[in-house]
């Protein structure tokens, strides 16, 4: 789990080019920080990705990294997003045991989180949710007592709010 | 060595004239981009390169006898003329005997392109033989790395290799070429400009800021300018120097810094730090403002961060932006090529009221200049350094190994240009000093070239001394001989009790060894026979003169800051 005391998050903007995603990686490995959540997707534009890194380092030393991550010839833009408002998700598929009993109260709890079961058997359920990390964490941990078989977290999401570019 | 699968046919020059392979295309672009002089070792994946080297009478492959002095060698091309140093090694070992050199010229921000034969694409990633991922070694000590997959992106690559080599903050790139793209026929287009969007150093530094500095400057009461190796690499002495003498304010170099001023100007007070002057040190640490110039705070410089110059208001040029704020956060931040912003600045600043701040520094520089004692019938280190200084008059490009004796050299030597002392200073790689030295010769044959090495270190690199003949340079090496790798026997001396557990060494007659190799040798070991045994290998031509100086064993090198401590545990005397 992420602690919020000492999570920052860096969106970096990536030419699509075999390695960027090492070399980004490896940057922050060698300053001995332990990346929380990475993730890796397409933008407007397809030659151009974009990572959303979620780092476990102290709010202070944030711009250092996303300096250093800027010296990377692909990277085209790398910002630290800390103390700017942005919105952030994260997409989870969480699959629970289920039993004849279970299976209305854990479709309760989902409702409260707005998640939706994509996947039903007489002995499983899986289900969707996207929000912010705490809301994932706070709906993976009222899931935990009826057994979470597997779970599969995309990795926080964001972008700056208003006109601004992230 | 694997037998050659598809043997490149060579152009049918009538019906396609513009067709060549890999390789050829590899040295014409290389030939475009001003390369004179390679340093390399071949091997079976870059037996197609050195076919074409074959047939390029206008670019010399020099022939080393290891590849980690084909890289030290680059690193000495570059720093000595500012131009690109270019090595070139074979896939698999060729390639990693390259890393010590690559990492050096990362720390110390050389000009370098690394040219490595890879294995042939089909067999990429099976373990096949000699496969080494090198592009994957690699990345954290280069500023750049490239694997190329088809001929007709060698241009670009290279193109983009230099560029990116020489411009920002220089630094090593490497290029990895599969051996069957050597091979491969295309139609090269050299022309075409490398797109890198995500690549815009930026030069000039912003006004605002820049006026700020002036102002801080111009009102300090104990301003200090910290200079280091950016100035050499933006070619900004002219204007630190302009600077300096507007408005007085004192000068501190740092290792990588030497040159960057002359030493011999009244207002450098030349190196400072952990074997830096002590008045140095001092005046840097009671400073109220400091210029801080190309330089990255390194803890050999500062020792402990939060004792450095602790009154003082911080201006930081870089053209790294990652450096500024990276160890001690700036006051004053400016982004920019060191020249461009020295230049803005210099007519801004209003030479500040610091005639007090130089009597005390004057008193300082008084009582605790550089001094050396010669013990009874020995030689020591310090004398033969001040000795070179004296015969060369700082004029002659030294370049040092790693120790000691760089130390000594350091303190002693005083540079009267830039590109004059050649160290390894972030990564302080023994075994480069020798090998960086023959790259300074070839980069600049008509200038003195001296390398200035311990017994230790030379021993790393020592076999090179054939290419030194081979090639009939003029460069004296002289062997400060303290039977020690001296630097390690000193901090065992001071830290731990003088147990000497693996520092004292065993050496061969380094004389003989030269002799042996067809070099002159001179065995010196009485103080008396120094002076005229530096006169005749500073005058000996055409072929390498190896000087073993039996130095005294027990001299230690002083002043020294003990590692990760302030200015006020500075070791003075024995
Ligand atoms: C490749 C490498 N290995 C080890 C060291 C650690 N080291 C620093 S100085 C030194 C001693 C060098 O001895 P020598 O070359 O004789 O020079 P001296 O200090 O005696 O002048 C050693 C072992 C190093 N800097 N580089
Ligand atoms: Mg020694």
């Amino acid at each position: 789990m992420t602690d919020p005391q000492h999570a920052a998050t860096i969106s970096v903007l990536v030419q699509n080019a075999p390695g960027v995603l090492v070399r980004v990686a490896g940057l922050i490995r060698r300053r001995g920080v332990n990346i929380h959540s990475l993730s890796v997707g397409p933008t407007e534009d397809p030659s151009i990705s974009r990572m959303t890194i979620v780092v476990d380092t102290a709010p202070e030393r944030t711009e250092q990294f996303a300096k250093q991550l800027r010296k990377v010839v692909e990277v085209l833009r790398a910002t630290s997003i800390d103390s700017t408002p942005a919105v952030d998700r994260e997409l989870a598929l969480i699959k629970v045991n289920v039993t004849p009993g279970t299976r209305l109260e854990i479709m309760e709890i989902a409702n409260v989180f707005r998640a939706s079961v994509v996947d039903l058997t007489d002995k499983t359920m899986t289900l969707e949710v996207t929000g912010r990390g705490e809301k994932v964490d706070a709906f993976v941990t009222l899931l935990a007592k009826y057994g979470i078989r597997e779970m599969a977290r995309t990795g926080q999401v964001t972008l700056v709010r208003g006109a601004q570019n992230t | 060595m694997a037998r050659q699968m598809t043997a490149a046919k060579p152009s049918p020059s009538a019906e396609r004239p513009r067709q060549m392979n890999g390789a050829q295309t590899l040295v014409e672009a290389l030939r475009r981009e001003g390369v004179e002089v390679l340093f390399g070792h071949p091997g079976g994946a870059s037996l197609p390169i050195y076919d074409a080297l074959y047939d390029a009478q206008d670019i010399r492959h020099i022939l080393v006898r290891h590849e980690q002095v084909a890289a030290h060698a680059a690193v000495g091309y570059a720093r000595a003329s500012g131009r690109v140093g270019v090595c070139t090694a074979t896939s698999g070992p060729g390639a990693t005997n390259l890393i010590t050199g690559i990492t050096d010229a990362m720390m110390d921000s050389a000009p370098i392109v690394a040219i490595t034969g890879q294995v042939p694409r089909p067999v990429i990633g099976n373990d096949a033989f000699q496969e080494a991922d090198v592009t994957g070694i690699t990345m954290p000590i280069t500023k750049y790395n490239t694997l190329v997959m088809r001929a007709m992106d060698i241009p670009k690559a290279v193109r983009m290799a230099f560029y990116l080599a020489k411009t920002g903050r220089p630094g090593p790139v490497l290029v990895d070429i599969p051996r069957d793209v050597s091979q491969e026929l295309c139609e090269p287009d050299f022309d075409e400009d490398p797109v890198l969007p995500g690549y815009r150093p930026v030069v000039d530094g912003n006004p605002g800021q820049i006026a700020e500095a002036a102002d801080a400057l111009s009102a300090a009461e104990r301003p200090i300018v910290y200079a280091g190796g950016g100035i050499i690499s933006s070619g900004a002495t002219p204007e630190l120097t302009a600077l300096v003498e507007r408005t007085g304010i004192p000068v501190v170099l740092t290792l990588m810094g030497k040159g960057a001023m002359d030493e011999t100007h009244p207002r450098c007070l030349g190196m400072f730090g952990m074997h830096g002057s002590a008045f140095a040190n001092w005046a840097i640490n009671r400073a109220d403002v400091i210029l801080a110039v190309g330089v990255r705070f390194d803890d050999r410089v500062t020792g402990r961060l939060k004792d450095f110059a602790p009154h003082a208001r911080f201006i930081h040029i870089d053209i790294d932006p990652a450096e500024i704020g990276k160890n001690k956060p700036a006051h004053i931040p400016i982004v920019g090529d060191a020249k461009r912003v020295l230049a803005a600045l210099v007519p801004l600043v209003r030479p500040p009221k610091i005639e007090a701040w130089w009597k005390q520094i004057e008193e300082w520089r008084e009582r605790y200049p550089f001094r050396y004692r010669q013990r009874d019938g020995r030689i020591s280190h310090q004398y033969v350094c001040d000795l070179l200084n004296r015969l060369t008059g700082g004029r002659a490009i030294v370049v040092t190994d790693v120790g000691q004796h760089q130390m000594w050299m350091a303190q002693w030597y005083k540079c009267r240009e830039p590109r004059t002392f050649i160290s390894s200073g972030g990564l302080g790689a023994m075994g480069f000093g020798f090998p960086a030295a023959l790259g300074a010769k070839f980069a600049c044959p008509d200038k003195q070239v001296i390398a200035l090495v311990g017994d230790g270190g030379f021993q790393m690199t020592l076999q090179d001394l054939i290419t030194a003949v081979e090639h009939g340079l003029s460069l004296p090496i002289f062997i400060l001989n303290n039977g020690a790798l001296g630097m390690v026997r000193q901090w065992q001396t001071f830290f731990y009790r003088g147990r000497f557990s693996s520092s004292i060494l065993r050496n061969p007659n380094f004389a003989k060894i030269g002799e042996a190799y067809g070099a002159r040798g001179i065995r010196v070991e009485r103080p008396e026979e120094v002076e005229s045994a530096l006169r005749t290998a500073l005058e000996t031509e055409g072929v390498p003169c190896v000087v073993d100086i039996q130095c005294d064993p027990e001299e230690n090198c002083l002043p020294m800051i003990p590692s990760g401590q302030s200015v006020a545990e500075m070791i003075l005397d024995d």
